[in-house]
């Protein structure tokens, strides 16, 4: 069963058209790459996906929770409420905050009190807080975040800041998690770190991933599917396996050797 | 365990308590005496209008040049109440009214204007109150050009207390609520905000009602006051003198615009006595400020008296 189904899409800017005509088919569960050259049109992609871009043409299905629906023109709170999250290829975390604020901020839109409790801070507030504040200590565990809960986010190093900005997509309660180039800037080390990071989040979670990264050796590792990107268009989709051996993702793209 | 008071809140209920108590036998012992009662009035106003408008440029970092307009909303609306009926319960009335109008001010300003960003929504807000002015000035029941004379004066250091401390406490809370913390979300990063689930156009639209809000409940209190309400007093400069206190006691810290309210009501009380410098020293002052403390005087600080333990902790035990 398809969670995401993506029908001819296009977007154009003015005279460019950065999406052309692109179709994608996600199943539940799977772990497809999304790769192409710089400018091919891939963050345009997730910013039409996530709503922050509304299609010239074409169709955006999602199916999570059980419903599909349309979701292309909705604003992208309403697409993160249905069940799809994001993290940033320019990292984009509320930097004056605290790590646990990042967090506890994604876990705004499952909380289960009002304003009035917001302003008179009675039970309700009380029990829900502290509800906040030990699922979100759960996600930085993960990360191994705990002891930096109250750093400010601007203060963590590169790489913990990316794993923060996975850690509050996770807490919006994700089916479907798009990853803009999770390993971007990250050393080898990191790298491997991440992979497996994503692997385990994905198993823990029931997670649907798609991913943008240029780093070869982390999308040929865990990706099942590649989809490939060049100029706006779709030009192959495949396992890893046909994907370094297409001709034209070869010319497109890899240019050489991809091992 | 569940506390609904924590140390923190217990000591600041206390310094509240004390602040009444210390101020009302200073009253009551004449050493602050009627003209001093002045100061002390604006300085509450300038807390309860400097606080809610902190709430929506300082924490959701929307910038509103239109404070001026939902305080006027509040003051004639509570102006109008008492002058028909002079009693406490008008009075009451006069104060829940005003705020609830300027709240619905607020929401119908908001909605067209939030999505303009910056500058655009500053000159916006500032046509806005501009607008409201004008309509002020225009109505017969408000007096119009000439003003609403013979407010009843209902306002004295019990009713002020009650209702700068109602208004810092419900503020701080909402700050530290998960509503108040999707407003703080905007202010980081609107887009990221967004991603996140927050509706960004309605934690918006409701920061800038529940800061219009309270600047009617504190336009209410300048009514029964100061006695007399002309529609120039609501203008572009008085949003200006609050949107100064906010910058100047530090945009995002409720105590930095509780400090900076104290401050410029005082300082203002102080160079009456020299008419022709006045208004040179205190633009200076703020010069200096501002050249020295340009994130204010708090910064984004609050004063805790987590400040006095060792090291501060996250607030929640684990």
């Amino acid at each position: 069963m398809p969670i995401l189904t993506v029908n001819k899409l296009t977007k154009s800017f003015g005279g460019l058209t950065a999406v052309s005509n692109v179709n994608l088919q996600i199943e539940k569960g799977e772990l497809v790459g999304l790769i192409g050259p710089n400018g091919a049109g891939k963050t345009t992609l997730f910013n039409l996906l996530t709503g922050v871009y509304e299609p010239t043409t074409g169709d955006i299905i999602l199916e999570t929770e059980g419903r599909s629906r349309k979701i292309q023109g909705k604003k992208p709170y309403d697409i993160t409420k249905e069940g799809l999250a994001r993290t940033f290829q320019n990292i984009r975390l509320f930097k004056d905050l605290t790590v646990m604020d990042n967090v506890r901020i994604a876990m705004h839109q499952n909380i289960k009190y009002m304003m009035p409790s917001a302003f008179l801070h009675g039970i309700k507030y009380h029990s829900e807080e502290e509800r906040l504040v030990r699922e979100a200590e759960e996600l930085l565990n993960i990360f191994n975040l705990t002891d930096k809960k109250q750093e400010l986010a601007k203060n963590l190093p590169y790489g913990e800041q990316r794993h923060l900005e996975i850690a509050r997509a996770l807490a919006t309660r994700p089916e479907l998690l798009l990853l803009d180039e999770p390993a971007a800037g990250m050393n080898p080390n990191e790298t491997a770190e991440l992979t497996k990071t994503i692997a385990w989040i994905r198993e823990k979670f029931g997670l649907t991933i798609l991913l943008i990264e240029h780093d070869m050796s982390l999308v040929m590792k865990i990706c099942e599917r590649i989809y490939v990107l060049d100029y706006g268009m779709m030009i192959a989709n495949g396992t890893p396996e046909e994907i370094r051996k297409n001709k034209r993702v070869i010319e497109a793209y890899l240019g050489e050797d991809v091992n | 365990m569940k506390k609904l008071f924590t140390r923190n809140a217990l000591i600041t209920l206390i310094l509240m308590a004390v602040s009444f108590v210390v101020v009302e036998v200073l009253i009551q012992a004449n050493i602050i005496t009627a003209y001093y009662q002045i100061t002390l009035a604006t300085i509450c106003i300038n807390i309860i209008m400097a606080v809610s408008l902190n709430l929506v440029t300082g924490f959701t970092g929307q910038f509103s040049l239109g404070h001026a307009g939902f305080m006027s909303i509040g003051a004639y609306t509570c102006g109008i109440i008492t002058v028909a009926n002079p009693t406490v319960g008008g009075f009451l009335t006069g104060i829940v009214m005003g705020a609830v109008l300027a709240a619905l001010a607020g929401i119908i300003i908001g909605i067209p204007t939030l999505r303009l960003k910056g500058d655009y929504l500053a000159i916006a807000t500032l046509g806005f109150a501009e607008i409201i002015r004008i309509i002020v000035q225009t109505l017969d029941i408000t007096g119009g050009a000439a003003g609403l004379n013979g407010v009843p004066k209902f306002t004295n250091w019990p009713w002020f207390w009650f209702f700068t401390v109602l208004t810092i406490i419900l503020v701080n809370n909402f700050i530290h609520s998960s509503h108040g913390r999707a407003c703080i979300a905007i202010r980081e990063d609107e887009i990221a905000a967004e991603a996140m689930g927050i509706n960004t156009t309605k934690y918006k639209v409701m920061a800038f009602a529940v800061g219009a809000f309270f600047a009617g409940i504190g336009g209410a209190l300048y009514a029964s006051t100061f006695f007399f309400l002309k529609p120039a007093t609501f203008g572009f400069l008085k949003s200006i003198d609050y949107l100064v206190i906010v910058v100047l006691g530090g945009m995002g810290s409720i105590t930095g615009s509780v400090v900076a309210g104290i401050f410029l009501a005082v300082v203002n009380t102080v160079l009456a006595e020299f008419t022709a410098v006045r208004m040179i020293i205190y633009a200076a002052l703020l010069v200096v400020v501002m050249i020295f403390r340009p994130q204010g005087l708090m910064g984004s600080k609050e004063i805790t008296f987590k400040l006095l333990q060792k090291k501060p902790q996250s607030n929640k035990q684990e």
